[in-house]
């Protein structure tokens, strides 16, 4: 037991005294939850809008002032004739121009109906549609407003209500998906990356010549990587608290429960990754490509995997981080409870169990 | 003390199709300080792995301390120390930190064994803080010999220690060995050093995996079965060209500034060399009988046919 305590005191200085793998370690982290927080967006905010007014009425300034006072959309150039809507386009001074038809006001009143045109550029196919469904929720509801007065008897009016995320905010999807990156970068990167060096220096040689057991070997690299990646996880879950406002409405012991569950999947993984990679460049490699790319794209993290081709969804299932980022999504955003989330921990525990004793089973007890 | 340390019988290792080593057979002795002499690739390395408990042997049997290398490798891995050809410590841990992680991994403390380390831990105790990649090649070797005696084991092995270390240090390691082999540790080292094996008790001579003999220096130096010559020449390159087309030759071998000369005729005399020599104007400035030293009879067993 004295000899496993010695080894992870070891272990802890090799971390703390690289300053890469400090970097890694609390760098990466925060400063992935910040970029992806902020940049990584679906929301609008001020966008540049033109108007071309061929009425000039109460009406449409109306309509505009409820367009400026929504703080979506700022309005950045009046035009004079269609023939300019191109070139605004060009300019890059607006992303969507707004066209009201002549006689605006009085068309209305005498419930002839009036034209309204919107123009988007639709170069970036995802900002159009939001415009366009912007611009339009915004016109119905003035619609509404005037409507009100006049006492239609017949009308459907949806009331539509975003639950967990009301105000559809980005950050609330993305943080879980960081936290299953970051976890996954850093306990199985990690932990290859330290045990092929260890072979790559010839110390794995002198290790096991000594009377230390393969399993302490094995848990005492694992340890201290299970810690600070639970560190990680905590900060993680701060940070989108203090800096996002990302809510924990579920509860907070069973998310770090379900966090070490992965963790520990992430390390059995990097073990497994070092039983086959020989130098540390391998180690590195093996991981960025087989389990960082796959994380990102496969996990539902950033795309939906039911909208995959159906051989890409089924990949997705045997992503391991997939089932992460369902459990943490719920327990942060839904706030539900194991009772809901039993079968993605119950495949979490599976991989898990599977990868460990595959990884132990792997470990040599001597050279090649 | 005529106690069997190490015993090797029939042991062979194949990688692919390269046969590391044939059929060794060793019996090495307690307390004795054993040298495994050869060049590159003749499969010192291979022996000592599998000595150690590192690798697996295809086929042979091999015990040290009388535990099986296969069987027993648990219990003979706390009692035997190794000491890898690569410098195989943290060079992100201070000198100190070293040691002190190895004493703890084999279940022992610095100061419960420090009078047996302490020859040669107290020559760089004074940098004990020092990490030691900052080491110098010298100090990092006797760092690396002061972690693998450190839980005092019984049998040592030392695979290449002295390559690419500078000439004093190699002189200052082989006087902690003679040393160490007082207190009364089996210690086998390897070494592609010929001078080295001088200082042996007994050495083996390896080439492509075999041994070709086990003698103690003296024995094999004695044995040596011709007349040997040192003949030195202003222009060696030629000496040697001459020599080697010389009917009359046997061997010719250069050793440094020196040629080492063996003739097929035992009663050759030295006027007839000198006279064969200066016949194909080549200038002698020495010429002397000499006794073998053991790169002579290395050279020797390397070009005999193998015996049956």
């Amino acid at each position: 037991m004295k000899a496993f305590k010695g080894f992870v005191i070891k272990e802890f200085y090799h971390i703390f005294r690289d300053y890469r793998t400090m970097l890694i370690l609390f760098g990466i982290p925060i400063a992935q939850v910040i970029l992806f927080g902020y940049i990584i967006t679906t929301e609008i905010n001020e966008a540049g809008v033109a108007v071309l007014d061929n009425s000039k009425d109460a009406v449409t300034r109306e309509i505009q002032n409820q367009m400026l006072a929504s703080g979506f959309f700022k309005i950045t150039a009046q035009l004079s004739s269609e023939t300019e809507i191109e070139s605004i386009f060009r300019k890059g001074i607006a992303k969507e121009v707004i066209v009201f038809g002549a006689n605006f006001e009085e068309n209305l009143r005498k419930g002839e109906g009036s034209d309204l045109q919107i123009v988007a550029d639709a170069s970036d196919a995802n900002v159009a549609n939001l415009l366009v469904s912007y611009t339009t929720a915004i016109v119905q509801n003035y619609n509404r407003q005037q409507m009100a007065d006049m006492q239609i008897p017949m009308q459907i009016e949806p009331r539509v209500r975003m639950y967990y995320n009301p105000e559809l905010k980005g950050v609330y999807f993305f943080v879980p998906g960081i936290m299953s990156v970051i976890l996954m970068l850093i306990s199985a990167m990690m932990t290859s990356v330290s045990i092929a060096r260890e072979k790559e220096m010839g110390n794995m040689e002198i290790l096991l010549v000594s009377p230390l057991r393969p399993i302490q070997i094995i848990i005492g690299k694992l340890m201290p990587y299970f810690l600070l990646s639970f560190v990680n996880a905590v900060s993680v879950i701060s940070l989108g608290w203090l800096v996002f406002d990302v809510p924990v409405n579920g509860s907070i012991v069973l998310l770090l429960a379900e966090s070490m569950l992965f963790i520990t999947l992430a390390l059995s993984l990097g073990l497994l990754i070092s039983s086959v990679a020989a130098s540390q460049q391998v180690a590195m490699f093996i991981s960025m490509l087989g389990l960082m790319l796959p994380t990102i794209l496969l996990s539902g993290f950033i795309y939906p995997t039911e909208n995959m081709p159906l051989w890409l969804e089924l990949i997705s299932y045997a992503m391991p981080p997939k089932y992460y980022i369902i459990i943490a999504k719920d327990i942060m955003l839904k706030g539900v409870g194991l009772r809901y989330l039993w079968p993605e921990t119950l495949v979490l525990l599976g991989m898990t169990l599977f990868f460990l004793i595959v990884a132990s089973k792997k470990f040599k007890i001597r050279l090649s | 003390m005529n106690n069997r340390s190490i015993e090797i019988v029939e042991l062979n290792k194949r990688y692919g199709t390269i046969q590391a080593i044939k059929n060794i057979n060793l019996t090495i002795q307690t307390g004795e300080l054993f040298g495994l002499v050869g060049p590159d690739g003749a499969g010192k390395t291979t022996l000592i792995r599998i000595l150690t408990t590192l690798l697996l042997a295809d086929s042979g049997k091999a015990s040290v301390n009388k535990l099986d290398v296969v069987k027993n490798y648990k219990q003979l891995r706390e009692q035997i120390g190794y000491m890898p050809g690569r410098f195989s410590l943290y060079m992100d841990l201070s000198v100190e930190e070293n040691l002190a992680f190895f004493a703890t991994i084999f279940g022992t403390s610095i100061q419960e064994n420090y009078d047996l380390i302490k020859p040669i831990y107290s020559q760089i105790e004074a940098f004990k803080t020092r990490k030691a990649g900052a080491l110098s090649g010298g100090m990092k070797q006797k760092l690396a010999l002061s972690c693998a005696l450190i839980h005092r084991p019984k049998v040592l092995f030392l695979d290449e220690p002295t390559t690419g270390v500078d000439a004093v240090s190699r002189v200052e390691f082989w006087e902690m060995l003679k040393e160490l082999k007082n207190t009364g540790i089996t210690i086998l080292v390897s070494t592609p050093y010929m001078d080295e094996a001088e200082l042996c008790d007994r050495v083996a001579l390896m080439q492509n995996g075999e041994i070709l003999s086990i003698e103690s220096p003296d024995e094999l130096k004695n044995n040596f079965p011709h007349d040997l010559w040192y003949i030195k020449a202003e222009n060696q390159y030629k000496l040697l060209q001459i020599l080697r087309t010389w009917e009359k030759t046997y061997s010719a071998h250069g050793f440094g500034q020196s040629i080492h000369f063996v003739s097929q005729d035992s009663q050759m005399k030295e006027d007839e060399i000198r006279q064969f020599l200066e016949s194909k104007t080549c200038k002698i400035q020495r010429i002397m009988r000499i006794g073998a030293s053991i790169e002579d009879c290395f050279m020797e067993l390397m070009n005999q046919p193998k015996k049956a």
